[in-house]
Formats: C-alpha cells, sequence, structure tokens
C-alpha cells in the first residue's frame, strides 16, 4: 500500500484552491510545507490549520508539502482530509463551522427560474456564485467531476455546503447516477442542502432509493427540514416513465438533459429543438399533471445571449417553469424571460383585484365581469403578481394605483 | 551616497525619509497644503549657432547622439512608455552606456514595462543607480528585495511632470521614441508603422532635458505635420529600423471583461453613478485602463443611447470602446492622454474631436489647474484600500512593489472618484484596516464598489442622501471588510524590513509614503 497521496489542483490558472502532497510517516513527527501566494497574510493560519486535522486524525508523523493558489480555509480542509482519507481509509469527519445565514429552508412551490451549474471539484467557481442571484445553486457531483476525483469532490461540495455563502439561493447538489449517486447523500444530507438533483431518472424506484437513504440520514443526523428532490429526466425511458417519477415523494420539479437523451434517441440536438418537443412536452404535462415544475435543460452557448432569450420564450411558451445555466451571464437573461410579460401582470391584477374586492365583500364567488373566476386561476394570478413584486415589475402598493376601469 | 536619512512623520502618519538619494524632500503635509514658492526650472540657454543651418540633426546611432550629448557618470535619462509593453529603445540606451562604461545614471522613464526587464542586469552591475518612475513587475520585486542601489521614486504622471517642471527631477538626457520624425527633430506618435497615438508623456523631457534625442524609424521629409515634439526642442535624431511594437501598446486589460464578477462590479457601478445623478446631459468622465473599468463605459453608453443623451468629454486613455462612442455622437470630445489600442491610434489620426493631451494640461498640480478636477466622475483601481478610504495602487498586501501610479493621484481630484474593486482577491482581502502603502488619502475617495456591496464614504453626505432608499447594497466600509474577513479569514500584517527601498511622491512633490524592503 501506498504511503504518499495527492489531491487539489495545482498549475497555472489554478485559483482559489490547492494541491497536497501528504506522505504518511512512522517517524519524524509532522513537517508541513507551504508555498502560498498568501503565505505574508495566511501563512501561519495556514499552518495553524493543517496541525490541527493533523491531531483530529491522529497522525503524528507525516510530511505535507501544501501549494497554495489563494484557498479559503474550507477548501484546504477538504484536501487535506481527501489525502488523509486516501491513505487511512479513516472516515472521520474534519467539519468546517456551519454558516448560520446557511440555515434557510425552501418551498416546494418556490421560483426555480435559473439554477448555476458549477462543478463540484473547481472552488474558484463556487465562492462568488451566490452574489450573481440565481434561484439555485448546483454543487455538480456528476458529470463535471472526473470518475477519480469523486471521493475528494464530496468532500470539498460537503465543506462549501457548510461555509460559502449561497446569498439565499437554493442550495442544490446534483449526486451521481443512481445506484453510486446513494454515496453522495452522506455527504450532502446533514448539511443543509435543498435541493437534490437525480441525474439519468428512469424509474420512480431509483426515488424511492434515494428517498429511503434520505430519511435514513435525516433520522440518524436528526433533521427536520424538507430535502426537495428534481430528477433530471435525460433518456428515452426515462421521458416515458416521467409521470410514475414525477408523481414521487418529495420531487417538486423534472427537469430535462437534452444532450444526453438526444444521444440515447441517436439523433443531434437543435436550437429549434424539434427532435426533442415530444419529451419536453411529456416532461411539461407530467409535471403539470402532479402539480410541479418542469425545468427545461441548459442552453449551453454562453456567447450568444439573444438566442438564449428566445430558447427561454419558447420554454415559457410550453409550459417549463426554468432553466439551467452553465455561465452567470444567463441568469439575468433567463430571470428576464420567464418573468410575467406586461399582458400576464395586467391580466394578474385584474384577477387578483376581483378576488380581493369579493373576499372584503364576504362574496363565495370571485367574477371579472360576467366571467367566474375558478380558485387555481385565482391563485395563479397571485403567482404571478408575488413575482413581478419580486422582480421589481410592479410596485409593492400596486393597487393603490390600480383602477379596474 | 547613503539610499535616504533624516526619517519623520507626515501628515497621513506614515514615516517617510526627508533626505532621498542625496536630496532634500519634503514630507506631505495634506491636501492643498502644500504651496511651492519660487520659479520654475529653466533649461540651459541653447544657441542656433551650435546647431546645423540646414536644420538636418540626423546623426548615424543611439550610443553616438548619447556620446554626443555628453554622457557621464551619474547623469539622469528620461524614456517615454507610449509604446508600453512594445517599447524597443529604452534598453538599448543602456546598452550603449554599458559598453561605454558609464555607471550610477539615474533611469527616469514616465512608466516601465516588462520588457524592461533586461535592465535589472543594468541596476545590478551599477550602470543604473536607482529609477524615478514606475517599477513594475520584474523591476518592481528587484527593488522589493533591496537590491536596487538608490531609492527608487514614484510618481503620477502630472506630479512627474510637476517635478520636471519644479526641478525636482532634473534630466540631462531625454530620450523620445518617436514614430514619424522629420531631421530637425519635429515629431508625432499618430503615424508611421509604429504609430503608437501620443507623445505627451515626452513633452516635459523635451521641453526641460538638457540635451534631447529623438529616435525614429520613419523619417519624413521636413516638415513633419502634425508635431507633438518641437523640433526646437531637440539636439540630435537617430534613424533605427524599429523602434516599437505598436501591436504592444495593447494589452490583456484594454479588453472588456469576460468575467461575470466583474460584469457585475461593472453594472453596479454604472448603476450607482446612474441613481447618483451624475450621468446627464453635458457629465464628463473618465475610465482607466482595465477590463472593468472598461466595461462602465459600455454601461454608459448604454444609458446615453436610450436617453438620447451624449457626454461633452471623456478622458482617455483612449480605446476602440471610447472611440465608438465618439463616432457615435455620444461624445462630443477625447481629451486623450494615452492611446491603449490601435483603433484609438486611428481615431487620434483621423477625427479633430480627439484630442492629445500631455501630463501638463491634464494632471499638472503645480500649474494654473488642470483637466483632472473638472472630470465628473473617475472609474479607477487600487490593490488594497482601508477603512479609512485611503488606497493603494503600488504594492500588494505582502509589501511587493509591483505598479506604478500612473494617472491615479492625479484622478483623485475629480468631483466623484469610485473605485470598483473585488472585495477579495484569491484570498487576499482588498479592504485592510490600514493599506501597506498609502497611495491617495482616503478624503479624495468617494466610492468603494465591490460585487458584495458598495461603501460610501461618510465625507460625501450628499451622495448618501441621493443613495438613500436605493435597492443597491449600499453598505459601510466596515462592513465590507468584516464580510472579506469572514470569508477569507482575518488577515496578518505582513512582516517588512526596516530599510525603505522607494518613496512615493504625492501630486505637489511631497513624499506621501515610503516603501519597505521584503523579507524573502
Amino acid at each position: 500500500m501506498t504511503n504518499t497521496a495527492t489531491t487539489g489542483n495545482k498549475g497555472k490558472g489554478v485559483r482559489s484552491d490547492c494541491h497536497v502532497t501528504l506522505e504518511l510517516m512512522t517517524v519524524g513527527g509532522i513537517d508541513i510545507q507551504v508555498n502560498s501566494k498568501v503565505m505574508a497574510l495566511y501563512g501561519k493560519s495556514i499552518i495553524g490549520l493543517c496541525e490541527k486535522i493533523f491531531q483530529h486524525y491522529e497522525i503524528k508523523h507525516a510530511r505535507l508539502l501544501l501549494e497554495d493558489s489563494g484557498a479559503l480555509e474550507l477548501v484546504i480542509a477538504a484536501r487535506l482530509e481527501a489525502a488523509i482519507r486516501q491513505l487511512t481509509g479513516s472516515e472521520k469527519e474534519y467539519l468546517p463551522a456551519f454558516l448560520p445565514q446557511n440555515n434557510y429552508e425552501t418551498s416546494k412551490e418556490q421560483d426555480r427560474f435559473s439554477r448555476l451549474y458549477l462543478p463540484g471539484n473547481s472552488p474558484s467557481l463556487m465562492i462568488n456564485a451566490g452574489i450573481h442571484k440565481p434561484n439555485g445553486i448546483i454543487l455538480d457531483l456528476e458529470d463535471a467531476v472526473a470518475v477519480q476525483k469523486k471521493p475528494e469532490a464530496r468532500l470539498l461540495v460537503r465543506n462549501a455546503l457548510r461555509g460559502l455563502d449561497f446569498y439565499g439561493a437554493e442550495r442544490m447538489v446534483r449526486i451521481n447516477q443512481i445506484p453510486e449517486g446513494l454515496q453522495d447523500l452522506d455527504y450532502i444530507v446533514p448539511h443543509n442542502v435543498n435541493l437534490i438533483l437525480v441525474p439519468k431518472c428512469e424509474s420512480a424506484h431509483q426515488i424511492e432509493l434515494v428517498n429511503q437513504r434520505i430519511d435514513a440520514l435525516k433520522q440518524q443526523h436528526g433533521i427536520k427540514s424538507h430535502i426537495w428532490l428534481m430528477p433530471i429526466i435525460e433518456s428515452a425511458l426515462g421521458v416515458l416513465k416521467a409521470l410514475e417519477i414525477a408523481n414521487c415523494q418529495n420531487v417538486v420539479a423534472l427537469a430535462i438533459g437534452l444532450e444526453d437523451y438526444t444521444a440515447d434517441l441517436g439523433t443531434r440536438r437543435t436550437n429549434e429543438g424539434s427532435e426533442s418537443f415530444f419529451a419536453r412536452s411529456m416532461i411539461v404535462n407530467a409535471c403539470k399533471a402532479t402539480g410541479i415544475q418542469a425545468i427545461d435543460s441548459v442552453f449551453s452557448d454562453i456567447a450568444d445571449m439573444e438566442a438564449l432569450g428566445q430558447t427561454v420564450q419558447r420554454s415559457k411558451a410550453m409550459g417549463f417553469d426554468g432553466m439551467g445555466c452553465i455561465h452567470p451571464r444567463q441568469i439575468k437573461v433567463i430571470h428576464d424571460n420567464f418573468a410575467p410579460d406586461e399582458a400576464e401582470i395586467e391580466k394578474a391584477k385584474k384577477i387578483v383585484s376581483a378576488f380581493i374586492d369579493a373576499t372584503e365583500q364576504g362574496l363565495g364567488v370571485v367574477s371579472l365581469g360576467t366571467k367566474m373566476i375558478d380558485p387555481p386561476v385565482v391563485k395563479r394570478a397571485q403567482q404571478t403578481i408575488t413575482r413581478a413584486i419580486k422582480m421589481g415589475k410592479l410596485p409593492v402598493d400596486w393597487r393603490n394605483e390600480f383602477t379596474t376601469g | 551616497m547613503s539610499k535616504y536619512g533624516n526619517l519623520t512623520t507626515n501628515a497621513v502618519g506614515r514615516i517617510v525619509p526627508q533626505i532621498i538619494n542625496g536630496k532634500e524632500s519634503t514630507p506631505y503635509q495634506g491636501v492643498g497644503k502644500f504651496r511651492p514658492s519660487g520659479r520654475k526650472y529653466a533649461p540651459p540657454i541653447s544657441s542656433c549657432a551650435d546647431y546645423p543651418e540646414d536644420g538636418n540633426k540626423v546623426i548615424s546611432s543611439l550610443r553616438e547622439a548619447l556620446i554626443r550629448c555628453g554622457l557621464k557618470d551619474g547623469m539622469t535619462i528620461s524614456t517615454h512608455h507610449h509604446f508600453r509593453n512594445g517599447d524597443l529603445v529604452g534598453n538599448q540606451i543602456f546598452d550603449a552606456a554599458a559598453e561605454l562604461g558609464v555607471k550610477n545614471l539615474t533611469w527616469a522613464p514616465s512608466a516601465s514595462f516588462e520588457c524592461h526587464s533586461p535592465l535589472i542586469r543594468y541596476l545590478e552591475d551599477g550602470t543604473i543607480h536607482h529609477i524615478e518612475g514606475s517599477m513594475n513587475g520584474a523591476l518592481g520585486k528587484f527593488t522589493s528585495e533591496g537590491k536596487m542601489q538608490g531609492m527608487g521614486i514614484l510618481r503620477s504622471h502630472g506630479g512627474r511632470y510637476q517635478a520636471i517642471q519644479d526641478g525636482d527631477l532634473h534630466i540631462d538626457i531625454a530620450v523620445i521614441a518617436a514614430p514619424t520624425a522629420d531631421m530637425f527633430g519635429n515629431a508625432t506618435g499618430d503615424r508611421g508603422t509604429a504609430a503608437c497615438g501620443l507623445l505627451g508623456f515626452a513633452l516635459a523631457d523635451s521641453q526641460y532635458a538638457d540635451k534631447v534625442i529623438v529616435v525614429t524609424d520613419n523619417l519624413v521629409p521636413f516638415p513633419c505635420v502634425p508635431w507633438q515634439i518641437h523640433g526646437n526642442y531637440v539636439d540630435f535624431v537617430v534613424v533605427l529600423s524599429q523602434i516599437g511594437i505598436p501591436e504592444k501598446i495593447i494589452s490583456g486589460t484594454t479588453e472588456i471583461t469576460k468575467s461575470p464578477d466583474r460584469l457585475l462590479l461593472a453594472e453596479l457601478t454604472a448603476r450607482f453613478c446612474d441613481e447618483a445623478g451624475i450621468i446627464r446631459n453635458g457629465f464628463s468622465f473618465q475610465a482607466g485602463a482595465g477590463g472593468t473599468a472598461l466595461s462602465i463605459g459600455i454601461y454608459f453608453a448604454e444609458m446615453l443611447r436610450k436617453r438620447g443623451m451624449k457626454a461633452r468629454f471623456a478622458r482617455g486613455g483612449s480605446n476602440k470602446y471610447l472611440v465608438q462612442m465618439l463616432e457615435e455622437g455620444l461624445v462630443d470630445y477625447i481629451l486623450d492622454g494615452q492611446t491603449f489600442d490601435l483603433e484609438g491610434v486611428r481615431s487620434m489620426r483621423e477625427n479633430n474631436n480627439h484630442l492629445n493631451t500631455s501630463p501638463f494640461t491634464s494632471y499638472n498640480y503645480h500649474g494654473k489647474g488642470n483637466f483632472a478636477s473638472m472630470v465628473d466622475v473617475v472609474i479607477l483601481g487600487a490593490t488594497e484600500v482601508d477603512v479609512n478610504f485611503n488606497a493603494n495602487v503600488v504594492t500588494h498586501s505582502d509589501g511587493l512593489l509591483l505598479h506604478g501610479i500612473g494617472g491615479w493621484m492625479n484622478c483623485l481630484f475629480s468631483k466623484c472618484v469610485i473605485l470598483p474593486i473585488p472585495l477579495f482577491r484569491d484570498r487576499m482581502p482588498v479592504i485592510r484596516d490600514e493599506v501597506t502603502t498609502i497611495c491617495g488619502p482616503g478624503e479624495l475617495i468617494d466610492v468603494i464598489v465591490t460585487e458584495r456591496g458598495i461603501a460610501i464614504n461618510p465625507l460625501r453626505t450628499d451622495l448618501l442622501d441621493r443613495l438613500k432608499g436605493s435597492a443597491l447594497p449600499i453598505k459601510t466600509i466596515h462592513q465590507l471588510k468584516e464580510e472579506a474577513e469572514r470569508i477569507c479569514g482575518k488577515p496578518s500584517l505582513p512582516v517588512l524590513d526596516d530599510e525603505f527601498i522607494a518613496a512615493i511622491k504625492w501630486v505637489d512633490g511631497t513624499v506621501i509614503d515610503a516603501v519597505r524592503k521584503v523579507i524573502s
């Protein structure tokens, strides 16, 4: 068995990360060598952190070379922990402090217009993700992480969930395909993940396995908050099983992954999307039939904002409630285009106003002119108003200036 | 001669020497407090009898020109930086000086770049004693390590003109690389195979140096028009095969940023300017080189276009984005100090509303006013800012001297000074309890825009009032510092040596701070 392990990243272009070379020894005590671009400011605290981690794992003799390109403490800790686990097989955890501002729950119906994918092993992209205000931030353990890097990515994602400020975005993690992805749950469920994306989902059974593991972990750690699920449908079989998947417990949305889906069909993804029309329509219908959200695939050209805007418009017209993004610049375009437009807001104002009037007058029935308004329509209109206010498209006191004319 | 002596504490509480490289210096006294007396420096009187009647001052080589200028030990030689990283002349001057065995020269560039790092060997062998100008990159690191014989002196662009005019910086020989010149020494930078735009940073050198050499690779028949450098100031003209690489005046920092974080900074800055009422018909602005600053210009352009407004003038560094605004009619004039790309060079040549300026007109604090204080808003960078809004542009938080000042100090006199800066760079918090080096006093810095919040200087109660109730994330500077430290951890202070290696001169020539040697 080797007694040397390397973890993390180094080299030109690597920022906010570090590379660990750890050799376990039998004698000689702890020898820590740090090469850091922030040595003058944090050299002592970096060495102190490493010593603490060695103590935690009861390691008394080791040689450590830490090549640091400005990594935060939680990154250094994850990298060193990954190296120690590789060499010792220990399952002990060294947990950084949990930020109190990350302690929030999300609701089943909250806005999920945008969710920003971030590779689970690239800390530099995680640190500022929240400032761009996506509805959700996805720390990805699946496709964005090389197979051999998955064990260390799990620790990094865990530490990020604990120590990075998400600035209110829904805290999401994409786990690996089931059954491998079940292992990922141990690293995220105890750390207030709000929503878990389950990739390449093809059956309700897979979601049941995920729910069972989550329930066990929740019980073990005394967790009461909801953990929502967003299965990603990425195959022909998954599309055909969309309704049964949508019906599963804790599922709040289905997403479609078009790259894998078109590969499964043996076709090519186009901007017009005719090859995926059936699948997307199926997802939307399954979601609407079960009262959950339908989330469209990502748009992969990060330079073409105009095409993205048009895609979002088409998506919204089909009934989707949001889509993924792979670059922060896409967030605003997605929000602007999913946001209620003027006609929708005007219509919603009339309906909500009629509802308020009817309630104030003690009427059991809401009507607009000669037409009766059903409760689901009122509810949808109220959601539109709430969204419009939240997105700055309508003043909070809109009713003061509103007349039904 | 010792590097420095007579330490004292100046008006911003920094310990600075009063004798630098054997010369008396005045410690910083506060903004507007130091009032000079006496008269401007005057160069030696020349006589037409000593120059060719046919006006032909062309001689065969730079080496001969230096000899005929009387190059000897201890002299000061100046160069300019309009070619930025594409300068091919600066190094050749000192190659020639070294060949001639001359020692203890002072190099006084208007700025240095990485292309000048070969000069380190002349700093090591004593050909060059010290640098008065900027010490960038490798030259800065060399200086920081305490390896330069003399003490470096850093000045702003306006400060350099002021120092030359006041006689604080006496230039024995000025070498001016000119993309086009005639035999008489009239010269311009806006045309020729190596066109670099303008030559304003060499103007003071031409007017006040004892001897002036123009070096060109495009000798045109007399008269060279337009001329920015007048042949009447010039002693010799030397023709070389190539004086500079114009493509290298462009750097990565003259392209709009693609970084989403920096775009967010730019957007927040532009929104701040809008809500503060700065963007209106006839306003004026300056945005330095740098991806974020350039992006702010794009946001300004969008706002002006949408509202059918136009800016009266923009101060350059010109670049393609500013040129587009000029050509689209979104700004009436570019008052240019240096050209950052080839579109700027073209515009300078073709557009009568693209005007060349010099540090005398724009930045000289010992003039009868300057353009800098007339600008409505200026967008600048900084390596650090402290909780009193003091800012640093020359050293990093580890104490390493890596950058020059440029026009930064001079721009602080604009009506609203905004520094859009990330809250931290790779775990290096930008907002500190105290900056490592003070280059700009806090009273002149109005707003710090970071990606996590905007801090307005409490002295600007007018801006605080105008932004009341804004949806923008207005925070105090202390809140921003705490947020950075929550993310990065509380940084230690860098441990620096007691020895000083460079002095920072304020716009009026007084010493605002001194830089210490780093312990390696």
